[in-house]
């Protein structure tokens, strides 16, 4: 039940684009095709998972034991850009075929705020155990790639309509989101 | 390109925020009044303005290919201090900023400074531009955040303007979205009429 909390928490009520303002750089950047933004979600996925376990293990038996908490920012962003370059040389080495699909998106992902926030939100949250913390970045990474997909979706049809020319391209692509982030409040009263 | 183009680029023509949309996840995230996103924009000037100082005069050491990872530990550095002074400091403004002070690292304006121009540029101009593009990332947010407090909650620097209740969307996560279309949107117009 617990679980079940934690998802539909950081699926639908706290999505982490629209509720929590977190990686809006690639949202607005690789949301103009539906089939580039599932790519960035898979890239995204893997990393925030691998990351989120890293990080936590990292906060409750290095940082928190020695009392160099004050450290959390520069370790947690080291391993998070290590980490990138090293799923980049194993994907590349393994499996070509998913490189080839993953590839550009996954230099991009260091500086995605999204991996660094929820890294950071796992390991803080008290009672975040790290089967919790695993759940909570599997959940987050998911709402990610839904409020991504669905904004490429609509954005697709962006391009078709008539739109005023001072709102043509980026201001209008803010409105929607604005009210693709209202159609979310919606979810609010489930948790 | 002269001294004083460097300063003032930053403002309205490359402007970081409207115009490269660069950093966008504070801008959202933590203008919901003009104070906070005063001290957002400020903490990030001083981030900007160190790192790309220390940049530019340690470039020659720095071997190419680690010099993403050698920017990142610089830039992190910097925004531990900001974290702990902030926290020691304004206590108050440390706890609605939040999250969001840790995740200065990952702001791409700073990354993409440090590569685009202090890495490549001398010590007094890499200092201009640091400051040229930090008092304009600040100035947009104290701007967006001024807009969302106005609209929202009625009030600018928590000055009372008009009474009753405002738009509460305007201080929630939609409002932040809509009103940075709407001010790209005239500002887009501002700068075709020109």
């Amino acid at each position: 039940m617990e679980y079940v909390l934690i998802i539909i928490s950081a699926i639908f009520v706290n999505n982490i684009v629209l509720a929590k303002f977190l990686g809006v750089c690639p949202f607005f950047g690789v949301s103009t095709k539906v089939e580039t933004s599932i790519g960035m979600t898979g890239a995204v996925t893997f990393v925030m998972v691998i990351a989120t376990i890293v990080t936590y293990l990292i906060q409750h038996y290095v940082l928190i034991p020695y009392k160099i908490e004050y450290m959390q920012t520069i370790s947690f962003i080291l391993v998070i850009a290590s980490l990138v370059q090293l799923v980049e040389i194993i994907l590349k080495k393994v499996s070509p075929a998913l490189y080839q699909a993953l590839g550009i998106f996954l230099p991009l992902i260091t500086t995605n705020c999204a991996v660094l926030g929820v890294a950071i939100l796992a390991a803080t949250t008290d009672g975040y155990g790290l089967i919790e913390s695993v759940v909570f970045a599997i959940a987050n990474a998911v709402g990610f790639g839904l409020a991504l997909i669905i904004f490429a979706g609509l954005r697709e049809h962006l391009d078709l309509i008539d739109v005023p020319n001072g709102m043509k391209g980026v201001p209008i692509a803010f409105v929607v989101a604005g009210l693709l982030a209202l159609a979310f409040m919606g979810f609010t009263g489930i948790a | 390109m002269s001294k004083l183009k460097i300063f003032t680029r930053g403002f309205f023509k490359e402007n970081a925020v409207f115009v490269l949309l660069l950093g966008l996840c504070p801008t959202l995230g933590t203008t919901t009044t003009a104070f906070n996103g005063l001290g957002m924009g400020l903490a990030t000037t001083f981030v900007l303005v160190m790192s790309n100082i220390v940049v530019s005069l340690i470039k020659s050491f720095i071997p190419d290919k680690v010099r993403i990872p050698a920017f990142i530990v610089i830039i992190a550095s910097f925004v531990t201090i900001v974290e702990l002074t902030m926290q020691a400091y304004l206590p108050d403004m440390f706890d609605t900023l939040g999250l969001f002070i840790p995740l200065i690292v990952v702001n791409c304006l700073i990354l993409g400074r440090a590569e685009a121009f202090a890495s490549k540029n001398s010590f007094i101009d890499s200092t201009i531009d640091g400051f040229g593009m930090g008092i304009g990332f600040a100035m947009a947010l104290t701007i967006l955040g001024a807009v969302r407090e106005v609209l929202g909650s009625g009030s600018i620097f928590d000055i009372s303007i008009y009474n009753g209740d405002g738009m509460l969307v305007f201080v929630l996560a939609p409002g932040a979205f809509i009103a940075l279309g709407y001010l790209i949107a005239i500002l887009n117009k501002l700068n075709k009429s020109k």
